[in-house]
């Protein structure tokens, strides 16, 4: 509790956190925001006739529609839900798959504990969004496909995160107290090791959600993350890239193709941002008193 | 420190050997027919050809120990099929998109590094002034700002409304002088040919393309240098020896470059290798947006056409670049510091 005071103290996490429940709040009221079009598939962005050319915001579009006449509010709001989606998914079980080998890893040592880290290293050899990109095509395009190769290639930070911080705190005096008082190893590490490691893990899931939805989202800008015509924010930004430049005299023709999505993914990724950035400062016991 | 280089060199062949085996793993998701076109180097041979017969050949269906064996021979020998996107053979691709990508990433290298080091440190020494607050700002959209959208919103700007900065690699006029024959192609890396043929014409026009997805490049991956070196910074300035040199008398100027930014550069050397990732990441992106011709836009058009030997190759170069890059910085972090080495 102390904690989340804190955090709404600290002015940046405020505005971070503001940005968050606005982002809640469009998701959870999505269908009512903007009613799909049909009822069993909401992610379907609607298309209003077929011309390549976007149309300016009208009182029917207020955003205005994309190239192939798919309505840029409508997909901005469902996006909504599919960044939540791919984020909370992804951030949860790669953590809790990197918890798991990074505890393992740490508790038992050894020979086990030489084999998953460089298990962690060979993973860590591939860059994120190239290896992202190349899963995803041999597994099939299409937003579950997408997520599986996040998780994939997204659960070493933790790993390596849990196991340095529980090597450390496997010493502390409290640690070594509990074992002398005859507690098994399940128990040390599940009541006495893991909460307390645990919190660098936590500032690192915030920090990824906005990096997971940015790598999904650069996914589909490539063509190959969510299936065409699907509300997702990095879908509509690629719809955008053939109307950078307007129209002769009026340069500014296309604006809104560009900015509507540009705005939503950037703020999405930027509360989370703020937020990981002032929790990280209120939970490092280093940086404490310096403000 | 001779022998932690020799056991940091015994690791490299574990960790390539296991991206190998991972890339392979990779590869046993797809059917033998999908995984026919990674052997495959010459597609005259799959014209009018029965594929079970090429199955057997290539030994697709045989136990799967024996494919990885036959498959990494194919590997080390630089066999890595055909590809499609790009008309000729993975490796021949490499060395065609190669340079290209080599001009963009060493460009930015510069900015990203000195700038990184640079505004970090200086964030820390102003620590909450004006200066620091602005640096935070910059790192925490940066690291907001995906890629595409900082790449596009850079080209809305300069290119569809100021008209200053053009996609592509050259201009019209610069690529005909490059393709003509009075223009010898010495490495491939523009800006470096046309110094070296005295073309300044040439030179200035790279220049003038290369700005925007440099600065693209650099400015999302600044972020990580930056906040590394300012929160490292932070922490050195707060030291005892810091205060000691301050109490002998020492100069500002000399507490913060000798004293502490050397120490404070010790994390943000150990990040080289995620920098490098990054700007693999980045390349795929900004090579898409600018239309370079590049390693990253073969790769992103490899994976629109399941253009699988393309990618797997690339996924191979990636891990083994990132590795041997993992491996320099281990060595200079030795060097920087000490207390490594007597581990």
């Amino acid at each position: 509790m102390t904690t989340f005071l804190k955090l709404i103290k600290n002015p940046l996490g405020l505005i971070g956190l503001v940005l968050l429940v606005f982002f809640v709040v469009v998701g959870i009221l999505a269908p009512v925001l903007a009613p799909p079009a049909w009822e069993h598939e909401p992610y379907r962005i609607p298309r209003d006739g077929y011309s390549s050319v976007p149309k300016p915001p009208s009182p029917e579009h207020p955003f205005g529609t994309a190239e192939g006449q798919y309505d840029i509010y409508y997909g901005i709001v469902w996006g909504t839900r599919t960044a939540w989606r791919v984020s909370l998914v992804v951030v949860s079980i790669s953590a809790l798959i990197g918890i798991v080998m990074g505890s393992v890893a740490a508790f038992y040592g050894g020979v086990l504990d030489e084999l998953l880290m460089r298990v962690t290293d060979i993973f860590y050899a591939f860059p994120f969004l190239v290896g992202a990109m190349v899963l995803t095509t041999i597994l099939g395009r299409g937003l579950t496909n997408v997520m599986v190769a996040l998780v994939a290639l997204g659960w070493m930070g933790y790993a390596r995160l849990i196991r340095g911080d529980i090597l450390q705190i496997r010493e502390a005096d409290y640690v070594q107290a509990a074992r002398a008082a005859g507690a098994n190893s399940l128990r040390l590490i599940w009541r006495h090791i893991l909460p307390n490691a645990i919190w660098p893990v936590v500032v690192q899931g915030t920090m990824s959600m906005g990096s997971i939805v940015i790598t999904a989202a650069a996914l589909s800008f490539l063509g190959v993350g969510a299936p065409l015509g699907y509300a997702d924010w990095g879908q509509l930004i690629s719809y955008a890239r053939n109307w950078i430049l307007g129209l002769y005299g009026n340069p500014l023709a296309y604006w809104y193709v560009v900015i509507y999505p540009s705005i939503a993914i950037t703020l999405f990724c930027l509360s989370w941002n703020l937020v990981g950035d002032a929790l990280r400062d209120i939970l490092d016991p280093r940086l404490r008193g310096t403000r | 420190m001779l022998s932690y280089i020799i056991r940091r060199l015994l690791i490299l062949p574990v960790v390539v050997f296991g991206c190998i085996i991972l890339v392979f793993l990779v590869m046993q998701l797809l059917s033998p027919y999908q995984r026919l076109s990674v052997y495959v180097s010459n597609p005259a041979e799959l014209k009018n050809v029965d594929f079970d017969v090429l199955i057997e050949r290539y030994g697709l269906d045989d136990p799967i120990y024996k494919q990885f064996a036959d498959w990494f021979w194919e590997v080390i020998h630089g066999e890595l099929g055909w590809s499609e996107s790009a008309a000729r053979p993975v490796t021949g691709a490499f060395m065609r998109f190669m340079p290209v990508s080599a001009e963009l990433a060493l460009w930015s290298a510069l900015p990203i590094i000195l700038g990184g080091i640079w505004l970090g440190s200086l964030s820390a020494v102003k620590h909450n002034k004006p200066l620091d607050h602005i640096t935070r700002i910059v790192a925490i959209t940066g690291w907001s700002l995906p890629t595409f959208v900082a790449g596009l919103l850079g080209l809305f700007l300069f290119y569809g409304i100021l008209g200053w900065f053009p996609p592509g690699q050259l201009g019209l006029g610069a690529s005909a002088i490059v393709r003509s024959s009075e223009f010898a192609n010495y490495t491939g890396i523009i800006t470096l040919d046309a110094v070296l043929n005295w073309n300044w014409y040439v030179f200035g026009d790279a220049v003038r393309h290369l700005l925007l997805p440099v600065f693209t490049l650099a400015y999302v991956s600044w972020a990580l240098l930056l906040r590394v070196m300012r929160a490292s910074m932070l922490e050195t300035l707060r030291q005892d020896y810091v205060t000691t040199a301050r109490a002998k008398g020492l100069e500002e100027k000399v507490v913060i470059k000798k004293h502490a930014r050397r120490n404070a550069l010790i994390p943000a050397v150990t990040i080289a290798g995620v920098t490098v990732a990054f700007l693999f990441n980045g390349l795929v992106i900004t090579e898409t947006i600018f239309d370079f011709h590049g390693l990253g836009r073969w790769a992103a058009r490899a994976a629109q056409t399941f253009d699988l030997p393309a990618l797997l190759g690339y996924l191979l170069f990636n891990g083994v670049l990132i590795v041997l890059a993992n491996l320099i910085v281990d060595v200079m972090y030795a060097y920087i510091d000490p207390r490594v080495r007597l581990e």
